[in-house]
């Protein structure tokens, strides 16, 4: 009946108690307001069954905070060992504890906070960006973002109910395989991502046919703003390479599951293909993550030096060539594995010619400064701060581009203290730019900004002191994923500043928490009656703050890039329109939410292996799809009279104030 | 008809129009992430089809004539649903249902004898946990097999949905989708009966 799970699965150390403790408080505090505050059908109605994308990028966004201060949690905890753990003293917790942090870390911050902050941010501006009501299937758009959430509670139930893999965050085999690790640690990890993995492909369809069919009249490809364009880029990424993930996550489950041996030792299996096959995913990965932060600068850059983005067309080539050439450098994360001199070398020349591109966009943006006026608000100081962090990060990565070199580097510090450069200093910047410039078209008021420059110098600092001590480490040989180390060894004091690194990293998000709920209570002061709050330059800033459910009451029309700045300059921003025509829209829907509980299920059951729950998952899936997929009256028709009520009371509102 | 009714019916059609053309082309790009999965396993089975461990190899497993037979039955389904499809142009529905049918034995008739080859196999002890070349061979051929199965259901639910609602543009929207899928799973069974097949067989 229970599969594999026994009353040992709920017995932990008394970290993991704690830690668990607080998880239960948390739920129950959440719970405990919603019936107090009678929020359930509220809950129900406006978001779980929303398939509005604004109202889903919202959902998106809290996910991934939340996942965040898991996976900050997890970092205190990871250095505060290596800082305790030297010599005779073995630190507050075990090794195998240290490694399950260290795998869930990782495997929390890639999937389920930077993919969240993404596909989040996409949600939000795609469809305002390219003067489109929707994304092309809103109701795939729900059951990818209920697939992902699902996939960040498994994670997260595997602390209470069993462990985490304790094999870092790409659970390579044979360390992966049933033989090494016999628990259930690895199956909670290929079943959360691969949940989240399907719901991100979706993403990906959705995404791709939104910005190829539903642009405004007259936006051609040349005349796409430079973020939608770095969109395109990732999510051309996305329906190339996460079939690999879905492919390489099942054949290692088939391998545990079912006793097969494609990564195994024996039987004629081959580890080394798991380690191919993972990074011809992993690495588009990173780039399905940076590319749309180039995108968030790119807008962020023009609208702040009130100028027109230097070399649009070579940053849309460029973008291209990145799309393109991030398929051909995988291999880079394995110089050591011995496909010898010939192979390194291809790799080792394709990523240092990937970083040409990178250099082009980096060049645009700095000359897109040059003679602007520029203004100095939070969106700019995370660009401003990102500018230098990640050149330096990118200097350090076509250091290691070089595989005698990287023999060196291989699994140390320093390449920790790599990565960190970019998905930090890259990544995390960007979508913390793009949050900030984007919120108020969202929620109709400015974030807090004196709070948001706090938060931002936190960040900046806090990153700096955390990560050159890891550059160094790394150089003096401190290896990756160590939990204790000899004294004399002399890393305790830079393992100390790493540490107090994190702790003002911490700060920094203590300020953008207060940040929020400080321009949430005061949100009267900050109100953004005009639309266009920072004086923008693309069609989103063209409709009212918040946008309403149907976006724009009239589709606008582009003749020329930076269609809304240009329209400003002639003068015919106020352009009163009132001939509204009849719109079409998505009903709210809770077979998303439905779906992705059934998938969980199947998913739960799978890490467990209590079959007859699979079975009912499984078929759960499939009917719920069929009943959703033959329905014909999935949409409602939002009539001209409407539109003008709504537009009516919305302008008055806003004379109002 | 006053105007407004004539802009109304203007914006249903135009809305039909649009859903039809996104539908068509979003799920053209889920059928490239498909290939991209199939490619992933096609790679998979190339490095590891010499890794037999002391176990039988393709040549020794595989009978062509049992697997010709199974090639038949799909590609003949193949041309029955392009069938389908031209009776819906017809406006046909009695005719849809027929050749649906037709498809959907002859599906069925597949998935048999692949599944009989697959129970023969593990019954002869050359089960997938035999060595890495059988986990790759069961999983590629089964991942398809799997992928008919769920075109057989789908197949299914077109047949009632004609019957019950008629050719509407939602059903002839899904019709059309389920001939993609389904030439594009003869597509790949191509590849597999040349490269897991054929090329064994030498």
């Amino acid at each position: 009946m229970w599969g594999r799970l026994t009353l040992g699965a709920f017995q932990h150390d008394p970290i993991v108690y704690g830690a668990v403790a607080s998880m239960v408080l948390i739920a129950a505090a959440t719970l405990a307001a919603l019936f107090y505050f009678k929020r359930w059908t509220w809950l129900w109605k406006e978001w779980i069954t929303a398939v509005d994308p604004k109202k889903i990028g919202i959902m998106y966004m809290v996910v991934a905070v939340v996942m965040l201060l898991r996976g900050l949690a997890d970092t205190g905890m990871l250095r505060l060992q290596q800082i305790l753990s030297v010599g005779n003293s073995h630190g507050f917790i075990t090794s195998d504890h240290f490694q399950q942090i260290f795998t869930a870390h990782g495997t929390m911050m890639i999937f389920f906070v930077a993919m969240g902050l993404m596909f989040g941010l996409l949600n939000l501006v795609v469809p305002l960006m390219i003067g489109s009501r929707d994304v092309a299937f809103p109701f795939m758009n729900s059951v990818s973002f209920w697939l992902y959430v699902m996939g960040a509670m498994l994670v997260n139930i595997s602390l209470p109910v069993g462990e985490f893999a304790a094999t870092g965050w790409l659970a390579y085999p044979p360390l992966s395989e049933l033989a090494y690790s016999p628990g259930v640690g690895v199956d909670y990890w290929i079943w959360s991502l691969q949940i989240a993995g399907v719901g991100s492909l979706l993403s990906g369809i959705n995404f791709i046919t939104t910005i190829i069919k539903m642009r405004a009249p007259g936006m051609t490809l040349m005349k796409m703003p430079i973020f939608i364009w770095t969109v395109l880029g990732a999510m051309i990424l996305v329906i190339f390479s996460f079939p690999i993930l879905t492919a390489t996550l099942t054949m290692l489950a088939l391998d545990r599951t079912l006793g097969m041996h494609f990564f195994t030792s024996g039987f004629g299996g081959n580890p080394m293909m798991y380690i191919n096959l993972i990074w011809a995913w992993g690495h588009p990965e990173v780039y399905i993550l940076i590319l749309p932060a180039f995108g968030v600068f790119s807008e962020v850059v023009a609208t702040f030096s009130r100028k027109r983005l230097f070399g649009y067309t070579s940053m849309v080539w460029a973008t291209v060539a990145i799309t393109f050439l991030s398929f051909t450098v995988w291999l880079h994360h394995f110089f050591t594995m011995g496909a010898g001199a010939d192979v390194n070398t291809f790799f080792g020349i394709m990523t240092m010619v990937i970083a040409i591109p990178t250099g082009v966009k980096v060049f645009n943006w700095l000359f897109t400064m040059y003679r602007g006026r520029i203004r100095l608000t939070t969106p700019m100081l995370w660009f401003l701060g990102f500018v230098v962090t990640f050149t330096i990060g990118g200097v350090t990565g076509v250091l290691m581009s070089v595989p005698s070199i990287d023999f060196q580097m291989h699994n140390s510090l320093f390449l920790v203290a790599h990565f960190h450069n970019m998905i930090i200093g890259g990544v995390v910047f960007g979508y913390f730019a793009g949050f900030t410039y984007w919120f108020p078209k969202v929620m109709g008021f400015r974030l807090n900004e004196r709070l948001g420059k706090y938060a931002f110098w936190c960040w900046l600092i806090g990153f700096l002191a955390a990560f050159v001590p890891l550059y160094i480490l790394g150089l003096m040989g401190a290896t990756r994923r160590l939990d204790h180390y000899d004294a004399s060894l002399g890393w305790q004091q830079l393992f100390i500043v790493a540490g107090i690194g994190v702790v003002i990293i911490m700060l920094g998000v203590g300020f953008q928490l207060l940040q929020i709920a400080y321009s949430v209570w005061k949100r009267h002061d900050n109100l953004d009656t005009t639309g266009d709050p920072w004086n923008g330059r693309t069609l989103e800033w063209s409709t009212a703050s918040p946008a309403p459910f149907y976006n724009f009451a009239v589709i606008p029309v582009v003749r020329e890039r930076d269609q809304f700045w240009a329209d400003k300059q002639a003068g015919i921003s106020d352009l009163k329109v009132t001939d509204y025509t009849d719109i079409i829209l998505p009903k709210n829907t809770a077979m998303g939410f439905i779906i992705a509980s059934f998938a969980a299920a199947v998913a739960f059951a799978m890490v467990w292996q209590m079959y007859w729950l699979v079975a009912v998952g499984l078929l759960g899936v499939i009917i719920t799809a069929i009943i959703r997929l033959s329905d014909d009256e999935t949409e409602y028709r939002l009539t001209a009279a409407e539109i003008a009520g709504y537009e009516a009371r919305a302008t008055a509102k806003r004379a109002a104030l | 008809m006053t105007n407004s009714q004539i802009t109304n019916d203007v914006i249903t059609v135009r809305a039909e129009a649009d859903t039809a053309s996104k539908t068509l082309f979003g799920f053209w790009v889920y059928i490239m992430t498909d290939l991209v999965l199939f490619a992933s396993l096609f790679a998979t089975y190339a490095v590891l089809h010499l890794n037999t461990f002391g176990g039988p190899s393709a040549r020794e497993l595989f009978s062509l004539p049992y697997v010709l037979t199974e090639t038949l039955l799909l590609l003949v389904s193949s041309y029955t649903v392009g069938l389908a499809v031209l009776a819906l142009h017809k406006r046909a529905a009695r005719q849809v249902v027929i050749w649906l049918s037709v498809t959907f034995l002859l599906g069925l008739a597949f998935l048999g004898m692949e599944l009989s080859e697959f129970s023969r196999l593990a019954a002869d002890g050359n089960s997938w946990q035999r060595s890495g070349f059988l986990s790759s061979f069961f999983t590629l051929v089964g991942t398809h097999g799997l992928h008919i199965t769920v075109g057989l259901l789908w197949i299914g639910v077109m047949i009632g949905q004609v019957i019950r609602k008629g050719l509407t543009p939602g059903t002839s929207r899904r019709l059309a989708l389920l001939s993609l899928f389904w030439h594009f799973l003869d597509i790949v069974w191509i590849f597999i009966f040349t490269i897991v097949y054929l090329m064994g067989a030498v």
